[in-house]
């Protein structure tokens, strides 16, 4: 089971002259139990298309099934697949209301209809993920808490939902280096222990390189490509013409190829390059050895 | 969804009545208006009306537009229309239980409700054509005369500016919250009057905390740009006259004569 998007088409302000072709024809499996990450090109049709997801917003034409089951309805099943899709805004820590980050965070498990105790253990849990104590900040309120600090109660808000599928809306903007990859890592760590499947929003292509399996890239309402890392940064034409950019080490490889150095350019992620680095170093070594 | 409202009315376009001067719209609206309830008479609603649908006309917005935003008053003008029907004494026409109607409260009721139309259409057809900022601009330059009897034209139009500049984006920013909530699982606007009320916390308060927020950072960066109130500031898009507010003017006064005429003479 996955979620499936099918034929979707979406307008802002119909009939009237602000009207705007946001998501035309968009068709997309997103695979279950894998990281996908979705990158773009600001209005290229990203926070559109993942608020459909969730039945945020309704579709003018075509549908989103999730594990086979419509999210736009009044019946009980499609509030059941609307409620297995669990959102993380951009810049969520401005959804925070509650006096405090435990009942914040509870908020979301006890409109889901969950037990106190469960509550409770969801909570906690939540916290645990985003690394927040427990005991030191449960009482405190989210408003007296740093930027970074807030954005984690919000996330864990969402994550206490422990929904099978986790879309998140650049989850990382505005945080500093240390905090992305706080919150990288957690998200990872969390879908390998829940297996859960996570959407992702991000205009890090390094980020993306690392850690998705599955990449979309949209330009102008529309799919432009789709495929694992490797396949969708191999090319290079089409992610510029959706005017992104290649991970940084695949263009360091390619700058010292061009520079003559005889190295693999089909590398996106840190390790792979170093590989790839020592391999054509080693190579040229030997080739000097060799000459001698 | 929420974002889907407009601001104000404003309809964007490139027609005569959208290229005139805010200052002058204004002026002539209000002479329009006068005009109205002073020329009490058939031939000048004839004339009044005939310049309503040329001005609907010339404004390239679709009548249907201003028929809407006549809407909302649907109610006010029936309840003119049968009061002025069973109040105004003449000629009998039809028996209604100790209710009379008759031929002059039925064209006295017409004429009223036709007046109240073309007040509303043609006030919402200077809504439409002009966008909220050219508004605030020319209500300040038309306010400014009273500045030496206390009237603080400058930050009447200031606050307005601000308030309309924000109105979009704190409906972005409502938009966003209730959508987050939702993915929460939050009913919004479900179940009885006190689960309702209820539901508006969790959106009522992140709002609140954004505006205060925007406020604050908005004070903060007019002060980095030195703002100090209106005196001696100077516009980037100076208002000015152009011919087509002359013409404008011309036909006005022409309109008005005709009609003081008709209306006088007759």
């Amino acid at each position: 089971m996955s979620i499936e998007i099918k034929n979707l088409k979406h307008i802002y302000m119909p009939r009237t002259p602000y009207e705007r072709l946001a998501l035309d024809d968009v068709n997309l499996t997103i695979p279950q139990g894998k990281i996908t990450a979705i990158a773009g090109h600001t209005g290229s049709g990203k926070s559109t298309l993942i608020q459909h997801l969730n039945g945020l917003l309704e579709p003018a034409e075509g549908q989103v099934l999730v594990d086979g089951v419509s999210v736009i309805g009044k019946k009980p099943e499609n509030k059941k697949a609307r409620r297995s899709v669990g959102m993380v805004f951009q810049y969520p820590e401005h959804q925070l209301f509650e006096e405090t980050v435990a009942k914040d965070i509870a908020f979301g498990p006890r409109n889901y209809g969950c037990s106190e105790e469960d509550i409770q253990q969801r909570v906690k849990a939540a916290m645990d993920f985003v690394k927040l104590d427990y005991d030191t900040y449960k009482d405190r309120s989210p408003f007296q808490l740093s930027g970074g600090q807030m954005r984690r109660v919000a996330i864990a808000g969402v994550v206490a939902l422990e929904t099978p599928y986790l879309v998140l809306d650049e989850p990382t903007a505005g945080l500093d280096p240390v905090g992305r990859e706080e919150l990288m890592n957690g998200i990872v760590k969390l879908h390998k222990k829940k297996n859960n499947t996570v959407i992702m929003v991000s205009h890090s292509m390094d980020d993306i390189a690392r850690f998705a399996d599955h990449v979309i890239i949209m330009a102008h309402g529309r799919v432009l490509l789709e495929g694992t890392p490797a396949q969708v940064f191999s090319r290079e034409d089409f992610i510029h013409q959706a005017g992104l950019e290649v991970p940084r080490v695949t263009a360091i490889v390619k700058a010292l190829k061009a520079e003559g150095v005889a190295v693999a350019t089909d590398v996106y992620n840190m390790e792979d390059a170093v590989k790839a680095i020592w391999q054509a170093l080693a190579k040229k070594k030997a080739g000097g050895a060799g000459k001698c | 969804m929420l974002t889907d409202i407009t601001l104000g009315q404003y309809f964007p376009g490139d027609s005569l009545l959208h290229r005139m001067d805010a200052r002058v719209k204004i002026i002539l609206l209000f002479f329009y208006i006068v005009g109205i309830f002073l020329f009490d008479n058939n031939i000048c609603y004839g004339l009044n009306t005939a310049l309503a649908v040329l001005l609907v006309f010339l404004s390239g917005v679709s009548p249907r537009m201003v028929l809407k935003s006549i809407k909302p008053l649907w109610w006010i003008l029936i309840l003119t229309f049968v009061i002025q029907l069973f109040t105004v004494p003449g000629e009998v026409m039809a028996k209604l239980w100790i209710f009379n109607i008759t031929y002059e409260g039925l064209v006295k009721g017409f004429l009223i409700s036709l007046r109240l139309v073309l007040l509303i259409g043609v006030s919402s057809l200077l809504m439409l054509t002009t966008s909220p900022l050219m508004l605030t601009d020319a209500l300040e330059s038309l306010f400014r005369p009273l500045k030496p009897f206390g009237f603080p034209a400058h930050e009447l139009a200031m606050m307005m500016t601000i308030a309309l500049r924000f109105i979009p984006t704190l409906m972005e920013e409502t938009d966003k919250i209730i959508k987050a909530q939702k993915s929460r699982g939050s009913d919004i606007g479900e179940g009885n009057f006190l689960a309702k009320v209820k539901s508006m916390i969790p959106i009522l308060v992140p709002l609140f905390i954004s505006a205060f927020r925007r406020a604050d950072d908005l004070a903060m960066a007019m002060e980095a740009r030195c703002y100090h109130g209106g005196e001696g500031r100077t516009r980037m898009k100076a208002m000015r006259m152009h011919n087509v507010d002359g013409r404008a003017i011309v036909v006005m006064s022409l309109y008005m004569i005709i009609c003081g005429t008709v209306y006088f003479m007759l």
